[in-house]
């Protein structure tokens, strides 16, 4: 299987070999910046197009067709637009946490973009605590929303704000408690070492119940976690017009917008990564002319592969289910997942003291 | 025997006995008598049809249609006062809670000022307009009241006036609607879930909402002020434009108005016509339903469902009347043309395909456990407040009032066709929507019968080109897509009439928001809009 790592250590290599040491770190460090930055653009225009054609599969329509074969560059189209729009002044409103607002979401979420294990060897920061460390950003992204609603001295946002808050924390327990029901089979929270013990099978098939509990809790919970359908609360249009995002503009809107776009990425590859091995193949011990097939799909595609698989699963709850009630949310968190995800974090503990798994 | 007893109740009542029974009281007794037609026991006329301002020239006045939920008798009850400086009347608003806004319009486009009633705030035109337009001395001329350049200031407070018993000298009461320091929120008057230019002022306490006070007026256009400079034949354009959803129940009701007046005979053909126009009408109403609801509740594919749906239902429209939304197509004395050849077999299609896809909208949403949560035991109306509120329709229907004019008092073909009036009994919003999805069954059912029937013959009969109404009031109504609709006419000779009143389904509607609303969370409160379905041209008229 082709090893990314080979590309990283050539560049490297070859800057060293012309660079004094802290100089050709510093270039790395840009060059690394950079592809995250343009994969996280690319990615986000990817998935807008995605989702509008894929809700449009689902509403009878034919969805963007003009721009492009197949309406393809119609988000880049949009994007365009976005970026040469005004920001519309508001008065009233703490101009510093007003502007910071969406800085903060937009941070929380490359920070945890660049976490994720894309393919073998293609891997920005890897270290002992890496899926911590990802939960950890990744809630930042509240306290922007938090900022966004506060400091627009708008009712509405406020509404949405709070409701975020209080989503978003909840949710918050499921989604460190399935994971923690990983970390307790795989033995680890360092990325590439989750992903290198699903080498003999994916997690979701070798710890069977458990496993298959905490990826649901965890899909659902992650749902919430980016404020989408039916859980898109915050911003529920019918109720808040458009919650904590309503007095943004421009591209401080566009933030908001790829934030929540790249969010759903984020919790689609975790999933994938913790759960489907990530960009390991599909493997079958003993059988091993179908392991070897498999390892000649490079490993980028297997991971992007999934990932959808996984996007394409959240679409669908958005775009069939009406949304919840803020008390009906956070009842089905405190009463019905967060008893199940702690039951099942123990039988996970007797499964991996037993030895009951594959 | 009705005529008796009122005569024992208030002896000094001038009655009059053609048509609908008429009862003319003065102000001092009218309380008393109203009082007393609601209690007792043999009379209990519980649902106000309809109140009526009147400016009769010499004097100013309402005029009540009641009517008996239980015996199903009407009657008109009317009172007036000769005062035009500063005309008072007693609030019947405590009697049947439908009087309440519907005092306040009397208010606002005569200036009768109702004594004891809680909030004597004008209900659609601006607070700083000068002049009341319904009285035939208004001066609308655009200097008095020209284009404000500036936004209306929302009251906090409204006033109510209270008679002392000693001396009669009438003082005015401050009532405060909401504190200084409450969480008030605006939904609307633009807002994606009003549908329509209608604002609710909303006090919350986090989520939980504590106070709902509507503002209408926001699409007012005047058209029963409008309709007083037209000829009878004109003012059918503007019923099509009051509740857009029910265009053509609308029309009917006006039709059937003026043809009752005329004493028309109308031909078999058309009453069938009209029938099956009314039924494809409410079809396109409830399926607008089903989506709107579902997009406000967030399930937007639903909301595409819908529409495919009711895309058929406007095309089968489209084809025999030319409009689609507004069809256009009741003229007095019949219907504009005869039925398209295609309609018939059109609609046969119709009744074929739709059951398979109210299947399916069930299974997408109906069954959906979360769409049963938000709906099932949220924004509870009890079948009292429904009479006292004179919320009719399906909204009636869903708490066990037996409501259907259709059934009641039939019109068209309907007496000839065999349908069941939907009847629930929570009267919660999940009862709502139940009704109405039912309701599409029943419609597709009775198009069934008449498709095949239609009787030869004319589609309209001949009337004068100048048409003129014999003296007199007159009252029909028929069963819109959301409830009651009736038409109130005074005709003084004229070929143009004195006096229209449309009594909308939709202001009984949007007066129990507040009482409904009140405890539950902001989400409920776009449920309970969503199947309550209002139409907000129709409450501002």
């Amino acid at each position: 299987m082709f090893d990314f790592s080979t590309i990283t250590q050539w560049v490297d290599e070859l800057l060293r070999s012309f660079l004094p040491h802290a100089a050709a770190t510093l270039v790395e460090f840009i060059l690394i910046g950079l592809c995250l930055l343009v994969g996280y653009a690319v990615i986000a225009l990817v998935l807008i197009y995605v989702e509008r054609k894929v809700c449009a599969f689902f509403q009878c329509r034919i969805g963007p067709n003009r721009v492009g074969p197949y309406g393809t560059i119609q988000s880049v189209a949009d994007m365009i637009k976005m970026l040469t729009k005004e920001i519309i002044d508001i008065n009233h409103i703490d101009r510093f946490l007003f502007n910071l607002a969406p800085f903060v979401v937009i941070i929380a979420s490359v920070l945890a973009f660049g976490c994720i294990p894309f393919a073998k060897g293609l891997h920005v920061i890897d270290f002992n605590v890496g899926i911590f460390f990802l939960i950890a950003v990744s809630s930042i992204g509240i306290v922007g929303i938090l900022l966004a609603g506060w400091a627009s001295n708008n009712k509405y946002s406020l509404i949405g704000a709070m409701r975020s808050g209080a989503q978003m924390i909840s949710y918050e327990l499921s989604i460190g408690l399935s994971i923690l029901t990983v970390v307790v089979f795989t033995g680890s929270m360092q990325l590439s070492t989750i992903v290198e013990g699903q080498a003999d099978g994916w997690l979701l098939f070798r710890g069977h119940i458990p496993a298959c509990i905490a990826f649901i809790v965890y899909i659902i919970a992650g749902t919430a976690e980016t404020n989408r359908g039916p859980f898109d609360l915050p911003e529920a249009d019918s109720e808040l017009t458009a919650g904590y995002h309503t007095e943004y503009s421009g591209m401080h809107f566009g933030f908001f917008y790829l934030a929540e776009y790249l969010n759903m990425f984020v919790v689609a590859s975790v999933a994938s990564t913790l759960f489907l091995g990530g960009w390991m193949p599909l493997h079958i011990p003993g059988w091993e002319s179908f392991n070897q097939i498999m390892d000649y799909i490079p490993s980028i595609f297997w991971f992007f592969g999934k990932t959808a698989v996984v996007i394409f699963i959240i679409m669908w709850f958005k775009w069939t289910f009406p949304r919840l009630r803020i008390d009906q949310l956070l009842r089905l968190e405190w009463r019905y997942l967060l008893p199940i995800n702690l039951i099942n974090l123990f039988l996970m503990v007797i499964i991996v003291v037993f030895k009951l798994h594959f | 025997m009705l005529v008796d007893k009122i005569k024992n109740i208030a002896p000094e009542a001038e009655i009059d006995e053609n048509g609908i029974l008429t009862v003319t009281v003065e102000p001092a007794k009218y309380r008393e008598l109203a009082l007393r037609l609601k209690e007792e026991r043999d009379l209990s006329f519980d649902f106000m049809i309809c109140m009526t301002g009147m400016d009769w020239g010499d004097s100013l006045g309402v005029i009540n249609l009641l009517q008996s939920t239980v015996h199903e008798h009407k009657l008109f009850l009317k009172t007036f006062t000769t005062d035009r400086e500063n005309p008072e009347l007693p609030t019947v608003s405590d009697i049947w809670a439908t009087a309440n806004l519907n005092e306040r319009e009397v208010y606002d486009f005569l200036g009768i000022r109702f004594i004891n009633h809680p909030d004597m705030r004008r209900l659609f035109l601006r607070n700083d307009w000068i002049g009341y337009p319904l009285r035939k001395d208004y001066d609308a001329n655009p200097e008095i009241n020209p284009v404000p350049l500036e936004s209306e200031e929302t009251l906090d407070a409204t006033s109510t006036f209270e008679i002392n018993p000693k001396d009669g000298e009438i003082s005015e009461k401050e009532n405060i609607l909401f504190e200084e320091n409450e969480y008030v929120v605006n939904i609307g008057p633009q807002h994606p879930a009003t549908h329509g230019v209608l604002r609710f002022r909303v006090s919350l306490e986090g989520e939980i909402v504590k106070k709902v006070d509507v503002n209408c007026g926001y699409i007012h256009r005047g058209i029963e002020k409008l309709c007083e400079s037209l000829t009878y034949p004109q003012t059918l354009a503007l019923t099509d434009r009051l509740d857009y959803l029910a265009a053509h129940q609308n029309r009917h009701a006006l039709c059937m108005c003026i043809e009752e007046a005329l004493g028309l005979e109308i031909p078999e053909r058309v009453k069938y016509i009209r029938t099956i126009m009314d039924e494809l009408n409410r079809l396109s109403s409830h399926l607008l339903f089903w989506s709107c609801l579902c997009m406000d509740m967030g399930a937007l594919t639903a909301f595409f469902y819908g529409f495919r749906d009711r895309e058929k239902v406007l095309d089968i429209m489209e084809e025999t009347t030319g409009g689609r939304l507004i069809q256009n197509y009741n003229v007095i004395g019949g219907v504009m043309a005869d039925i398209h050849p295609n309609l018939i077999k059109r609609i046969k299609e119709f009744v074929k395909y739709l059951p398979p896809m109210i299947k399916e909208y069930h299974d997408v949403f109906t069954g959906n456990v979360i769409a049963q949560q938000r709906l099932k035991g949220v924004g509870i109306l009890k079948k009292e407040d429904a009479i006292s509120y004179g919320a009719s329709g399906p909204t009636g229907r869903a708490c066990g009032w037996s409501c259907d004019v259709r059934k009641h008092t039939p019109y068209g073909a309907y007496d000839k066709v065999d349908f069941k009036e939907i009847l629930h009994s929570e009267g919660d919003s999940f009862a709502r929507y139940m009704v109405r999805m039912e309701e599409i069954l029943e419609s597709l059912h009775i198009l069934e019968q008449l498709v095949d029937n239609i009787p030869a013959g004319d589609y309209a009969v001949k009337t004068k080109p100048l048409i003129k109404l014999p003296e007199g009031h007159y009252f029909k109504s028929v069963e819109a897509s959301r409830g009651e609709f009736g038409v109130y006419l005074e005709s003084r000779g004229d070929k143009y009439p004195y006096r229209v009143k449309f009594r909308s389904p939709c202001l009984p509607l949007v007066s129990i928001v507040d009482l409904i609303t009140k405890g539950g969370k902001i989400a409920d409160l776009i449920a309970i809009g969503g199947t309550l379905d209002y139409v907000v041209p129709d409450i501002d008229r």
